[in-house]
């Protein structure tokens, strides 16, 4: 398989990432949404690190991934916090910056 | 042989990234995305990128999806209604997901990289091993890899923070 | 001195007068005022003889002068300059404005003692006989305007001077904006004056026009029509005459010299010195010809009726100056300068007698309730008598020379021209019975209470002081006639005034009489070469026929006066109710208040309140809303994109991502 099947790959699933996330009401489904995002772009860079030659894109990768798990803890927290407030968890009625 | 697996491993994300989407209920969103990042790690595999496949397994399937678990079960989660409060938007969202995928591939597929025609250079053996990331990761990145540790830890505190108890404020 | 260093003296005595009494209106005592007032007039009058002296000493082809100041604008092909043109023409006019002007002021000085506006009067009047002359004395068309529009405004000042009678400020506001329109066809004129002849400046205008126009073409047509339409509003002719009666509401010197012998007679001054215009568009000089008869029929049926005493001699200028306008439309410039000269003389005489009466009557100015003066004030009588003779162009009168000296310049160009001969003594005949039934009226008869009382006691009458058209009861302040009033009997400098003009009136005439001596046309008639309109001269044999018949008609008229009013009392009034239909209709000035009313001032009432209900409010509003209901909409479409839902705003921003995206996919392909 040539490089440009994984590179149309990495955009379908960046792109359903991204449907999801402006679909779903709920900020677990929404971090999973991002989660896809993320990964999406981390095959995005595996796959120019192959079609490059060096392991630099791969080593790219590595570092998204502990991103993604810092602001997996993050998120998770959050949402742990506000389920602890018995606010809804639900990102449409957080609206307080209304204009 | 290679179309093979590279189908099956992309139907396989696909798949669980529709699934993370249209589910209802979380926890089998949670359940979707792990059979995507499963897929995504066969996908490495066959880019030769063994380290990172590894990682992927290891660091997010097993570790962050733990995570994900647990909240999701100590939260729960049921369904959402399925009125949409913003007008417009059940619609808009996919017409400009699917816009966007249209421009990327064009864009990729119209691209002058001849490159991307090509599987890439033969590599030597030991590309994609652990000792070459590791390699890279001390010597050529040295910075990046401390300072990604430093966000690990801030990461962590600020969970702790954010999770903790609220002590009734005196003031 | 040369003539016209003695004219711009002319010009500016009257200037400083004005200014002076103006300034010090608070400084100088009363008397004082009135002196500089008529001093200033009465040097201006030295003057202008001196003026004339130096212009006898030249040849009669040389005795024209033009002398400017300085230039006011002299760009983009303009040459306008600050100049004025002597010439016969203008030093008779400035002879006749600044002597009887001086004679006016004397009166006013006796006249208006007892008004508090004293000073305002005498600044007021020195502005108006500056202004006058400027309009006389004016070298181009630009100065003429900039004295007519002051003569307009002296004469708005001068009627409304009694400014806190309301029917005087509205008559002033009534002149001034009939004047205005006489101002707009003025003004028009001189612009197309400008574009065909390419000068403002007399001296290039009539010596070019003959060159460039060619006779009875229709710009020089036009131009002359709206010469026309200026001095018909100046002059108070059909249809712009309407404001002359209402001016009434002046004091009566105003009257006497505003509108009776100099402003109105600008119109006349006006054809006079255009002629070389008018010799070229023919078709113009015989409407105005036909304009000036037809005001001189309608103002002396009028006058037949009129109860109030100073509009009926105001009816009369009205027709009198009809004549002057008929003498310079058809030709006979002398002719009709002499007229003007001979009808300042009486009419100026007849409104001062007037004024007397008036002041004997407390105010009063109807006729039915005055009579039986001519024992109570001798002299008022006697002088009144003088100008109603020369009016009605009594044998050997003022009057009776210059009136018939015009028709029969008509008669002399025969054919169409005859036309006027018959109406003309027509209206003469109307104007005999008319003065004469005034006089009836006034002198004869059993005194009324007022001159009994003046007969008893020497008293003038008293009474509480009134609105002499409405009746209703007024003040003795500021913005009102005085407490006192003054007549001739017993105040010295109006009966010096009015016995000069009675004199005047009675003898002024003897300098032209036809076959003896000329004097006025062979001075006028060196001003009047190049193109005129007709060459004709009638024969002195003519002439005289025309004096004999216009004698025989005075006499005539008198007589009918006399049977109508005074032979049988009850006469007038059977009359009236025979003619009930057509007193009526002369009584309301055959309906032209009315008419103008309608076809002028209710339109463009209606156009105004369409302005404001419709146009101001869709289209004005309408315009200014729409913008603001715009924006505001605008405004609350943008502002809903805020609503606070944090995946919409995702939405938005992927949607500018993708477009974004396609902006860069289109512009680099």
């Amino acid at each position: 398989m040539n490089i440009t099947w994984y590179i149309v790959l990495s955009s379908l699933l960046f792109a359903t990432g991204a449907v999801g996330i402006l679909l779903r009401r709920s900020p677990m489904v929404i971090l999973l949404c991002l989660e896809l995002m993320l990964n999406a772009g981390n095959l995005a860079l595996v796959a120019f690190s192959r079609m490059v030659g060096n392991e630099q894109g791969q080593v790219f990768a590595v570092i998204v991934m502990v991103i993604a798990a810092c602001e997996v803890v993050v998120g998770l927290g959050l949402i742990v916090a506000i389920f602890r407030r018995r606010l809804p968890l639900n990102v449409d009625d957080l609206r307080e910056l209304r204009g | 042989m290679e179309a093979v697996v590279f189908f099956v491993a992309a139907i396989g994300a696909l798949g669980g990234a529709i699934g993370v989407i249209a589910m209802r209920n979380p926890f089998y969103s949670v359940l979707a995305l792990i059979v995507h990042l499963f897929s995504l790690a066969a996908l490495f595999l066959l880019l030769t990128s063994a380290f990172v496949a590894a990682a992927q397994v290891v660091v997010y399937a097993g570790a962050v999806m733990v995570l994900y678990v647990f909240v999701v079960a100590y939260v729960g989660g049921g369904g959402e209604s399925a009125w949409e409060p913003i007008p417009g938007q059940r619609f808009l969202a996919p017409l400009l997901g699917i816009a966007l995928f249209v421009e990327l591939s064009i864009a990729v597929l119209g691209s002058a990289l001849k490159a991307l025609e090509t599987h890439g250079p033969d590599t030597p053996a030991g590309f994609g091993d652990p000792a070459a990331i590791g390699r890279l990761l001390l010597e050529k990145f040295l910075l990046p890899f401390e300072a990604s540790s430093i966000l690990l830890l801030l990461a962590a505190v600020g969970a702790i923070v954010l999770a903790a108890r609220r002590q009734e404020a005196s003031s | 001195m040369t003539g016209t260093a003695w004219a711009w003296l002319v010009l500016l005595f009257p200037l400083l007068g004005s200014i002076v009494i103006a300034l010090g209106y608070r400084a100088l005592p009363q008397k004082a005022a009135g002196m500089i007032g008529t001093a200033a007039i009465g040097l201006s009058f030295a003057c202008g003889i001196a003026a004339l002296i130096s212009l006898l000493g030249e040849d009669a082809d040389a005795r024209h002068h033009a002398s400017s100041l300085w230039d006011y604008a002299s760009v983009a092909g303009l040459d306008i300059k600050l100049g004025i043109y002597l010439d016969q023409l203008s030093i008779f006019m400035v002879l006749v404005v600044t002597g009887v002007s001086t004679l006016i002021h004397l009166y006013s000085y006796g006249y208006m003692q007892s008004d508090q506006g004293y000073h305002r009067f005498f600044s007021y009047l020195n502005f108006f006989v500056f202004s006058m002359l400027l309009l006389v004395l004016a070298g181009n068309f630009v100065l003429l305007i900039v004295g007519w529009a002051f003569v307009g405004f002296a004469s708005y000042a001068l009627i409304s001077f009694w400014y806190r009678r309301e029917t005087a400020t509205r008559a002033g506001m009534k002149a001034f904006v009939i004047n205005v329109v006489g101002d707009i066809g003025l003004v028009l004129a001189a612009f197309l004056i400008f574009r065909e002849l390419g000068s403002f400046d007399y001296g290039t205008v009539f010596e070019r026009a003959p060159e460039v126009f060619s006779v009875n073409e229709w710009s020089i047509t036009a131009i002359c029509l709206l010469l026309l339409v200026g001095a018909f509003a100046k002059s108070a002719q059909l249809p712009l005459h309407t404001w002359l009666p209402d001016a009434m509401e002046g004091p009566t010197p105003v009257s006497s010299l505003i509108h009776a012998a100099t402003m109105v007679t600008a119109g006349v001054y006006l054809i006079a010195r255009t002629h070389v215009l008018f010799a070229l568009a023919p078709t113009a000089a015989d409407i105005s010809a036909f304009v000036g008869l037809a005001t001189l029929l309608v103002a002396a049926t009028i006058a037949l009726v009129m109860t109030d005493l100073k509009r009926a001699i105001a009816y009369s200028t009205m027709s009198q100056i009809g004549y002057m306008v008929v003498g310079v439309s058809i030709g006979a410039y002398g002719a009709g300068m002499f007229h003007l000269m001979t009808h300042a003389f009486f009419k100026a005489l007849l409104f001062m007698a007037a004024g007397s009466i008036i002041a004997a009557m407390a105010n009063e100015q109807n006729i039915d309730r005055m009579g039986g003066f001519a024992k109570a004030m001798r002299f008022t009588s006697v002088t009144m008598l003088c100008g109603g003779l020369a009016l009605a162009a009594f044998p050997l009168t003022s009057g009776f020379f210059s009136k018939d000296e015009i028709l029969a310049y008509a008669g002399a160009r025969g054919g169409m021209y005859l036309i006027f001969v018959v109406l003309g003594y027509f209206g003469a005949f109307l104007t005999a019975i008319y003065t004469f039934r005034l006089i009836f009226r006034v002198l004869q008869g059993e005194p009324c209470a007022e001159a009994r009382e003046l007969i008893e006691t020497g008293h003038v009458a008293h009474e509480a002081p009134k609105n002499p058209a409405t009746g209703e009861p007024e003040d003795t302040d500021v913005g009102f006639p005085g407490p006192e009033h003054h007549i001739a009997e017993q105040s010295a400098p109006m009966r010096v005034a009015m016995g000069v003009l009675a004199f005047l009136a009675l003898v002024g005439g003897l300098v032209q009489v036809p076959g003896v001596d000329n004097v006025i046309a062979n001075f006028l008639d060196p001003a009047f070469e190049g193109p005129v309109l007709s060459h004709v001269h009638p024969s002195i044999e003519w002439d005289w026929i025309g004096l004999a018949i216009g004698g025989v008609i005075s006499l005539l008229g008198i007589w009918a006066a006399h049977w109508l009013y005074v032979a049988n009392p009850e006469r007038p009034r059977a009359l009236e109710q025979r003619l009930q239909g057509l007193h009526d209709f002369l009584f309301h000035k055959w309906y032209f208040d009315e008419a103008i009313d309608l076809l002028v001032v209710r339109p463009a009432l209606a156009i105004g309140r369409f302005a404001n209900r419709t146009f101001e409010r869709f289209v004005v509003d309408g315009m200014v809303t729409g913008t603001e209901e715009t924006v505001r909409s605008a405004g609350g479409i943008v502002s809903r994109v805020q609503n606070g839902f944090v995946r919409s705003y995702a939405l938005l921003l992927i949607a500018g991502f993708a477009g974004l995206a396609l902006y860069f996919l289109l512009s680099s392909s």
